[in-house]
């Protein structure tokens, strides 16, 4: 179907079913109950989900398969936000230019950047990378204020009058597509469960799911062939007579559009830009969201990316007035113990909580959380099969030459 | 068994009424059926104290939840009270709001923009929040401010200090008890000029992002209209470290004050940087040199240690206060903690309660009630004297202590020593001066 | 003349901070080939020594002073350090006083046994591993780490001074007969001092048995292993001394900046950037690109250059480092073949 093969077929089938019931997967619990803590399918981080989602699907494309790791990606995506927030502030409200913008706009960023890092390799390139993005940082902090806002970023006023929309005298301009509302929600109400499908969500879903099968594409590709070729040997290939180089650099430039993209949607959900959106940590997250979902793989990256946003939404909000609530059952002494147990690890200790869990993958599931989902897979299947699972069963990360050597 | 008017999440959680469901059109999660975003409709309230838990600004963020948390108790009637009891409105008894308990969800804004917007959306979105309130720096203020102003909630600032929340970015539901970069330089200049004279040079340092501007603007202004000259400004990275190559350059100048716009890590480093290279040691134009820092946030200071002594600079209140107001929250903070409160944690508190008794006052939730209850408030017995909720801004206008640097503090709380208070009506501006709008308020439905 | 001076010692100062940070982990990045994420909370653990070493001696017992009073209104609890109890109250405050440079001697076996620790515990199972593993384990290990410390000590800077005699400043024009340059003494001593243990580290590397072994196992592992000599074992003592070189540099910087649990954090990719620019696998490179880093960074902070290019001192460093890395291939002093993959 598609163009797709059996197998990839059935991936994007699940990915397609789980994005559209996610306000129901995500919400198990009860709403009031003690548990509902963990729901995590309100609108907003649901379109975390998918847009970070997105954002390393595209990181993964240059990564996993070049091998190539870009330690700047972030400024992409804020390269694009700001094209996007531009584009309603002076044009139109609705948010298919916005992001058309954006795509174009990091597109355009990652061409300069890409074609200048991409003439040196390995952690010359990171670095490099590295560099533009802290300078476009640096910068949008500082000196580019009248543009990019600054500190506080730029975000839709009542003083924006775009010129496809009339607003009233006054009135802030929202984001829409033809007229509908990206933050209307639908409830829908069963028993005690509560579940709200948000119109932006399931937008922004629409463009993961092409996004994601575009990457399938990719990956199957002759040109993905290609960047596993520079992955595994440069030299060999270049040997054979053919230039990595305008591989590795549409690579790139996919790359950054797909960033862009996930800015542009980030406005389009929340119409509001930073600056912090490009500093080397908001790099540095996406790197992990790849690695620690497992780099190269299909859907790796997209786990990833859900497994940080939850923790950094869900994990920090727990407090230790929720913990005395869930352990109100037990007697005073061993409730008191038991709180002071867990305390260090939410709330405030959220990055606690998250470092240790990149640790304990990284040891124990060498491949990611795919691998994870592949051992599951396999115990399920009892001893038949060896290989199987969701990931992307031609590619498994190679062994890297000790740097020694 | 449909009924939109039960599709309430507050209703849910506190009855848990089973009902098949109807979808419903919603914006935020205010239904069709509410006149407002996250009405209560049970027996209880649910405020959204979004403060920083990570990053460099934790400390402060703690403080701010400590008093969150004792101003809950307070509402609820645990605790001796506290500013209750001092304050001059008297609709706050204990019972909560409006009769309903307050509860309260926290989040952690990381001191980005981003995250605080991300934190304060779950808050609206999941946990039903009614009011948002906290924050550490104001780029995090804007921001939450204006998704405040989109879903239809309270926005009650924390700590924010750059003239921009009231400023050019000012909207109708947000409000700011914290002073601000004008109030600061208008309180400081004639203290300065006091003491260090009308002939002196100044050679800024500026922290390069937008609150460094307007607190250089301010004390720029108010100190050359008392005669003082501006040598340079100078702008300083945020994410710099080493103050070094920026403080040299001063020596070679013939500055006799070194101002320094910087705040939390910032100043820490920068005052302390200053210090290592004798500059308050040393002589220019047959004056001793003398450094400012603008904004003082004494969490912070203790950073710095024996290098604040005798520096001046301006804060929003501070624990040694002797009116009763102040007393009342240092006893019941005090108590509850082991420490003095930070004047983040006054801020956070006195916010709490004031939308509070405005709810009680409006008799009403509704955003747009609560606003118009603030508007124009005027109380006292909160610590900082008479004090006036600026209907135009959304300001609080209130006196602006100017402080110094102890020479000999008798504990690790006890840095700074008040040197005036300066009188409310000596930092008073015009609303129009820094443009933007307020708009109209956003009840959300 | 003298603002070009004064900058260029700021640059050296700045420089060795840099390049003793670069040094450690050029050792285990550029020649091990372990991509350390966690170097920079190494260096903010060597400033946590000094405060630990000045918050242990100055454990106290509290006297009830009933003459003065607490912000509460209750008699006043004043702490006194148990080292006036020993040794009276003026050598007792000079010991604290002088923690800091005590901190040097207590925060080498632990920074070192911290260095064992990690590279026996943890990195020794991922030399073979691919980098992006080796990223994400040293991350999440960084993360960690400073968290501990921000459970323990908060997230607010902790000021930890200088000894007395070294807090002021002196004239060193004077020293070379110009006005007006004025000098802090610790930075002068941080100077000084880095460029001691940097002699050390390439005294130890190049002269020593052990150095060339290690030397040789950088060059050929396997050749090395076939030799019979335990390579392992080698590897494990250069990850303690990168670790010790990372402490050093913090416990030393523990006056110039008042410690914090993020500094790390701050210093880490910069650091990278260091290395990178120095060339990976070069030690020289390393400490040439820390220093040059470092006096650019302070040239472009004066005013006079601002003036110029507004903004230039945000982005001096990452701007630089994109000019060498384009005109030399490997940056500065770069060995061929050092993580180019």
């Amino acid at each position: 179907m598609l163009g797709l093969n059996s197998k990839d077929t059935s991936l994007l089938l699940v990915v397609a079913a789980l994005t559209m019931l996610a306000p129901f997967i995500l919400n198990p619990f009860p709403e009031g109950s003690e548990l509902a803590q963990f729901n995590a399918g309100y609108p907003d981080l649901m379109q975390r989900f998918v847009i970070f989602g997105i954002f390393a699907i595209g990181f993964n494309i240059l990564f996993g398969l070049t091998g190539y790791l870009s330690f700047g990606h972030a400024a992409f995506l804020g390269v694009g936000s700001y094209g996007a927030i531009w584009m309603m502030k002076l044009v139109t409200l609705n948010v298919i230019p916005a992001i058309i913008m954006a795509v174009i706009f990091a597109g355009l960023f990652a061409v300069v950047v890409g074609y200048i890092s991409l003439r040196r390799s390995g952690i010359y390139f990171s670095i490099l990378t590295l560099a533009f993005a802290q300078m476009s940082y640096a910068l949008a902090y500082s000196v580019l204020t009248p543009i990019t806002g600054g500190e506080t970023g730029l975000q839709l006023k009542s003083t924006d009058n775009p010129i496809f929309n009339n607003l009233a005298e006054g009135e802030i301009g929202r984001a829409s597509l033809f007229g509908m509302d990206m933050r209307t929600s639908f409830e829908l109400e069963a028993g005690a469960w509560l579940f709200t499908f948000n119109v932006g969500y399931y937008i922004a879903a629409v463009f993961m799911l092409l996004a994601f099968y575009m990457s399938i594409r990719i990956f199957r590709s002759p040109f993905g062939m290609m960047l596993r070729a520079v992955k595994s040997n440069q030299n060999r290939l270049s040997y054979t007579g053919l230039n990595a180089k305008p591989y590795t650099l549409a690579a790139f430039v996919i790359s950054g559009m797909y960033a862009g993209l996930a800015g542009g949607l980030l406005v389009a959900m929340d119409t509001q830009v930073g600056p912090e959106r490009m500093f080397w940590t908001a790099s540095g997250e996406v790197v992990l969201m790849t690695i620690l979902g497992g780099a190269g793989t299909l859907i790796g990256p997209v786990l990833g990316a859900g497994m940080i946003k939850y923790m950094e939404n869900i994990i920090s909000k727990i407090n230790d007035n929720i913990l005395h609530q869930w352990f109100a059952w037990m007697p005073d002494g061993l409730e008191d113990f038991t709180v002071f147990l867990i305390h260090p690890f939410i709330g405030k200790g959220w990055h606690l909580t998250l470092g240790i869990v990149f640790m304990l993958v990284v040891i124990f599931l060498p491949g990611g959380l795919v691998e994870g989902g592949q051992r599951i897979g396999r115990m399920l299947k009892g001893r038949k099969k060896t290989s199987g699972g969701d990931g992307d069963p031609e590619h498994h990360p190679k062994p890297a030459p000790h740097v020694a050597e | 068994m449909s009924n939109t008017s039960l599709t309430r999440r507050g209703l849910l959680k506190s009855s848990a009424v089973a009902g098949a469901g109807l979808a419903v059109p919603t914006i935020f999660t205010a239904s069709s059926a509410s006149a407002f975003t996250n009405e209560p409709t049970g027996g209880s309230v649910t405020l959204g104290f979004n403060v920083p838990q990570s990053g460099p600004y934790a400390d402060e963020g703690a403080d701010e939840l400590r008093a969150y948390e004792l101003a809950v108790e307070h509402l609820n009637g645990g605790g001796d009270g506290g500013m209750i009891n001092t304050f001059s409105s008297k609709t706050l008894d204990g019972t909560g709001i409006l009769g309903k308990k307050v509860e309260y969800v926290t989040g952690d804004t990381q001191t980005k923009s981003d995250a605080a917007r991300a934190s304060a959306k779950s808050m609206i979105e999941k946990d039903g929040a009614i009011m948002i309130t906290g924050g550490s720096s104001s780029g995090v203020a804007v921001a939450v401010q204006a998704l405040c102003q989109e879903a239809g909630v309270i926005f009650m600032a924390g700590l924010t200090h750059s003239n921009d929340t009231t400023g050019k970015d000012k909207k109708a539901n947000g409000f700011r008890h914290f002073f601000n970069s004008y109030m600061s330089g208008a309180a400081l200049a004639p203290i300065l000029q006091a003491n260090y004279g009308s002939d002196r040079k100044a050679y800024h340092l500026t922290a390069d992002y937008n609150w460094g501007y307007t607190t250089e603007e301010a004390v720029r202004t108010s100190t050359e209209a008392v005669g003082w000259e501006t040598v340079a400004a100078v702008k300083t990275p945020l994410t710099q470290t080493d103050f070094s190559s920026y403080i040299a350059p001063v020596l070679q100048t013939d500055a006799d004050v070194l101002v320094l716009n910087h705040y939390g890590g910032n100043m820490v480093n920068s005052l302390t940087n200053a210090v290592q290279f004798g500059l308050r040691d040393k002589l220019v134009n047959g004056k001793n040199f003398e450094i400012v820092v603008p904004l003082y946030s004494r969490l912070m200071a203790r950073g710095a240690g024996a290098n604040v002594k005798g520096i001046f600079g301006s804060t929003n209140w501070h624990w040694s206060l002797q009116d009763e107001g102040s007393q009342a929250f240092v006893r019941s903070f005090g108590t509850k903690y082991g420490f003095p409160p930070s004047q983040a944690a006054h801020t956070c508190y006195v916010q709490a309660l004031l939308y509070a008794d405005a709810v009680n006052r409006a008799g009403s939730f509704n955003p747009c009630a609560v606003g118009e209850a603030l508007e124009g408030f005027e109380f006292d017995g909160m610590g900082n004297g008479p004090t006036l909720y600026r209907a135009e801004d959304h300001q609080c206008f209130k006196d602006v202590l100017v402080v110094k640097g102890k020479e000999n503090p008798t504990s690790e709380f006890d840095l700074l020593e008040i040197v005036e208070i300066t009188p409310v009506s000596q930092v008073t501006y015009d609303a129009s001066i820094f443009g933007g709008e307020l708009g109209a308020c956003n009840p959300g439905a | 003349m003298e603002a070009i001076i004064l900058q260029i010692l700021n640059g050296l100062d700045k420089g060795s901070a840099y390049a003793l940070i670069a040094l450690g982990l050029t050792l285990i990045f550029g020649t091990l080939g372990v991509v350390n994420f966690a170097h920079g909370a190494l260096f903010m653990i060597g400033a946590f020594c000094a405060v630990i070493l000045q918050r242990l001696l100055s454990l106290s017992h509290q006297v009830v002073d009933e003459t003065r009073t607490d912000f509460l209104g209750n008699p006043l609890k004043v702490d006194v350090p148990y080292v006036y109890d020993w040794f009276g109250e003026a050598a007792g405050q000079a010991i604290i006083n002088w923690s800091v440079p005590l901190a040097i001697v207590f925060s080498i076996p632990v920074m070192v046994a911290a260095g064992f620790a990690m590279e026996r515990g943890l990195i020794k199972y991922f030399y073979k591993r691919p980098h992006a593993d080796q990223i994400l384990v040293t991350f999440g290990l960084a993360i960690v780490l400073q968290e501990i410390i921000k459970y323990f000590f908060g997230a607010n800077p902790i000021p930890t001074p200088a000894p007395p005699a070294f807090t002021g400043s002196f004239d060193f024009g004077a020293l070379i007969g110009l006005e007006n340059i004025i000098y802090p003494y610790w930075r002068l001593v941080y100077f000084l001092f880095s460029m001691a243990i940097i002699t050390a580290v390439f005294g130890f590397l190049q002269f020593t048995t052990f150095g060339m072994v290690v030397r040789a196992g950088m060059a050929d592992r396997e050749t090395v292993g076939l030799l019979g000599i335990n390579i392992d074992k080698r590897f494990t003592i250069m990850f303690g001394l990168a670790a010790a070189v990372a402490g050093l540099a913090g416990v030393m910087y523990a006056p110039i900046n008042s410690p914090n649990y993020h500094m790390g954090m701050d210093f880490l990719v910069l650091s990278f950037v260091v290395v990178v620019v120095g060339g990976m696998g070069s030690l020289p490179g390393a400490v040439l690109a820390g220093f040059l880093l470092g006096i650019l960074e302070s040239f472009a902070s004066l005013p006079q250059v601002i003036d110029i290019i507004p903004g230039i001192n945000q982005i001096i460093i990452y701007l630089v480092a994109i000019v060498i890395l384009l005109t030399r291939p490997r940056g500065l002093m770069g060995r061929k073949g050092v993580m180019e993959e």
